[in-house]
């Protein structure tokens, strides 16, 4: 009965805190007390969770080192702004179409190239990045090189922190089901895992999956707020930005993601008229994290709301209480 | 059938560049089984230094390339000992995550220094002359770099098979501890194998700055991922199969620049990769081996 009710509490206060959080930013914005300097990094913010907490389903948990997250991220962009831009559909259709898409997309790279292990996949999924990139460039529809310009922005707080609470919860309660111990099986010892009877290709093309696919909401909602998207803004180095945030977090944190995502934002933010700098920044986080925590800052523990559960329960032991 | 042959010979001079860049991929990876990321980067140093050899020195170009050459052994070796050094024995994926920040960091400290914007390599270092043979038109620029090229290579082949040197590189990347217990010093023999790999490198940025006539910041990305395809292509690991990979990219890419679309001369690189790597992962020249356990 205890930990039925400890698990409600748990919930509980963890819908009430998140409805706060959304609450008092709605607020904010809607009383214009959030300067649009902050509001874009805000944007910013959630977009980069969404796409490091899906990065770090593929590198931290599967073990899988993939390079071609801005790939998906381009596929669910595009796909998005064909369906709102050009096609006139709601914002909805435009986000589920742009999703599909790149979970789709996932699939096809993903059955073929997550046959290969290490480094080589690391190669193929970089070059598969950069096809879809090359691809986009070469398709008059969308304007080729140039990109499209002048799209709606209907990227709002509701969709955005909507889709940031999505994307966490399906990736956790993933994590921690019974695929997520498959999952995370493959990352220990693939070999070991397969001999237990644990479908590896199955548990990885599904692990890409929906990371591609969450790649794509992110890329859906940067499309519709950004204004603009052209094809050179998902290149591999797009990909590498998200890796050091996966790397620096921790590889097989959620916890370390979003915080590593949040700090890179900022970090971004503040160096934004020093380019060069924030990228000799991030090589050097790259290769001290490499070389004297390779686990990440978080390993793969998670910052959790049990460490103040375990103060409770201890207060309540003392008082006497069952 | 002339202008075939024609797109062949231009493919060649590009071929022998992607050779020597690939050559240091597949020498290192033979070595240390890692792929550096950074190459394309420090032959981009090579570039950056042979230019500022032939403008601010005047130097003429044979001393920009073995200046070139020389700098970026030294700055290979010490890559290897700050960076992979300490990940030796770690996971295969952080010292690729390693690599990458590396090659980051040679760029980005790059267009710190000296600003974005691409450089013109100086004209006068090497004056332009097209000779007639045969019908097919042949710059000076491309014997320029298919000559050196080809010595390079013939060079490292002697390195490898017939000094003390090579013999001690080939059995350290045959098995490392065996080498190891026969009294050669691995540390060493890895610090020369990434110096050799390097001036390489360098001599290969050199001959792109003579090639493409600019040199920037950024210009290591894109060569040096379609070098690493080449490396693949041939095998990686074996110097051979490098060497044959590298020839048979630059041709292909000429050939889909001549006959195709341009812009998609990048895209048909990332898909030889692709297609190797399922089909055979081992390259043209490699050997399939069994996974242990």
């Amino acid at each position: 009965m205890q930990m039925v009710k400890n698990r409600w509490l748990k919930i509980g206060s963890e819908v009430l805190v998140l409805a706060s959080l959304f609450t008092l930013v709605q607020y904010l914005i809607a009383a214009n007390l959030l300067s649009q300097y902050l509001q874009i990094n805000l944007t910013s913010m959630c977009i980069n969770i969404i796409l490091a907490v899906s990065l770090s389903l593929i590198n931290g948990f599967t073990g899988q080192l993939s390079l071609g997250h801005a790939g998906f991220m381009a596929v669910g962009a595009y796909v998005a702004v064909i369906m709102t831009n050009m096609l006139d559909q709601p914002f909805i259709i435009g986000i589920l179409a742009g999703c599909l898409a790149a979970a789709l997309a996932g699939f096809i790279i993903g059955v073929p190239t997550l046959r290969l292990k290490g480094d080589y996949l690391a190669i193929a999924t970089l070059a598969f990045g950069e096809i879809i990139r090359v691809t986009l460039q070469n398709i008059d529809y969308v304007n080729g090189p140039a990109g499209i310009m002048g799209i709606p922005k209907l990227t709002t707080w509701p969709w955005l922190f909507g889709g940031t609470v999505l994307t966490v919860l399906v990736i956790v309660n993933l994590v921690n089901s019974s695929y997520g111990r498959a999952i995370v099986s493959i990352r220990e010892d693939e070999i070991a895992s397969e001999l237990m009877g644990i479908n590896t290709t199955k548990y990885k093309v599904l692990a890409f999956v929906i990371g591609a696919m969450f790649a794509g909401l992110g890329g859906v909602l940067y499309a519709h707020y950004f204004y603009i998207i052209k094809p050179e803004t998902f290149n591999f180095l797009k990909s590498f930005d998200i890796l050091v945030m996966v790397v620096l977090g921790g590889l097989g944190s959620t916890t370390g993601a979003i915080i590593a995502a949040i700090f890179i934002t900022a970090i971004t933010a503040a160096l934004q008229s020093f380019p060069a700098i924030r990228m000799i920044l991030y090589a050097l986080i790259l290769i001290i994290v490499m070389i004297y925590r390779p686990q990440g800052l978080m390993g793969n523990k998670e910052l959790s709301t049990k460490i103040f559960g375990r103060i409770w329960s201890g207060r309540n032991e003392l008082n006497g209480n069952k | 059938m002339h202008e075939f042959t024609q797109q062949i010979v231009n493919g060649l001079s590009l071929g022998a560049i992607y050779a020597l860049i690939a050559l240091g991929y597949t020498m290192v990876y033979g070595i240390i089984k890692l792929i550096n990321f950074a190459h394309g980067d420090i032959m981009m140093v090579g570039a950056f230094v042979g230019y500022f050899s032939l403008t601010l020195l005047g130097t003429n170009i044979f001393v920009a390339m073995v200046t070139a050459m020389l700098t970026c052994a030294v700055l290979g070796v010490l890559i290897e000992k700050i960076a992979y050094r300490p990940l030796r024995n770690s996971t295969r994926i952080a010292a690729l995550i390693t690599a990458i920040g590396v090659s980051l960091f040679l760029e980005y400290t790059v267009i710190f220094l000296l600003g974005p914007s691409q450089k013109v390599f100086p004209a006068s270092a090497f004056p332009l002359k097209a000779y007639n043979v045969g019908g097919l038109s042949i710059l000076n620029k491309d014997v320029f770099v298919f000559v050196s090229a080809v010595v390079l290579m013939l060079i490292l082949q002697y390195i490898i098979k017939w000094t003390k040197t090579g013999k001690a590189m080939r059995a350290v990347s045959l098995d490392r501890e065996a080498a190891l217990l026969m009294g050669i010093s691995v540390d060493k023999t890895i610090s020369i194998t990434f110096a050799i790999g390097s001036a390489l490198a360098a001599a290969a940025g050199v001959m792109v700055g003579v090639y493409y006539n600019t040199v920037n910041p950024l210009m290591g990305i894109i060569p040096g991922l379609k070098a690493f395809v080449a490396a693949v292509l041939g095998g990686i690991g074996i110097i051979p199969g490098a060497m044959v990979g590298g020839f048979v990219m630059g041709i292909l890419e000429t050939m889909v620049s001549g006959y195709g679309n341009s812009l998609y001369r990048d895209a048909v690189a990332f898909g030889v990769l692709i297609l190797i790597l399922l089909i055979k992962p081992s390259g043209i020249f490699g050997e399939d081996t069994g996974e242990k356990v």
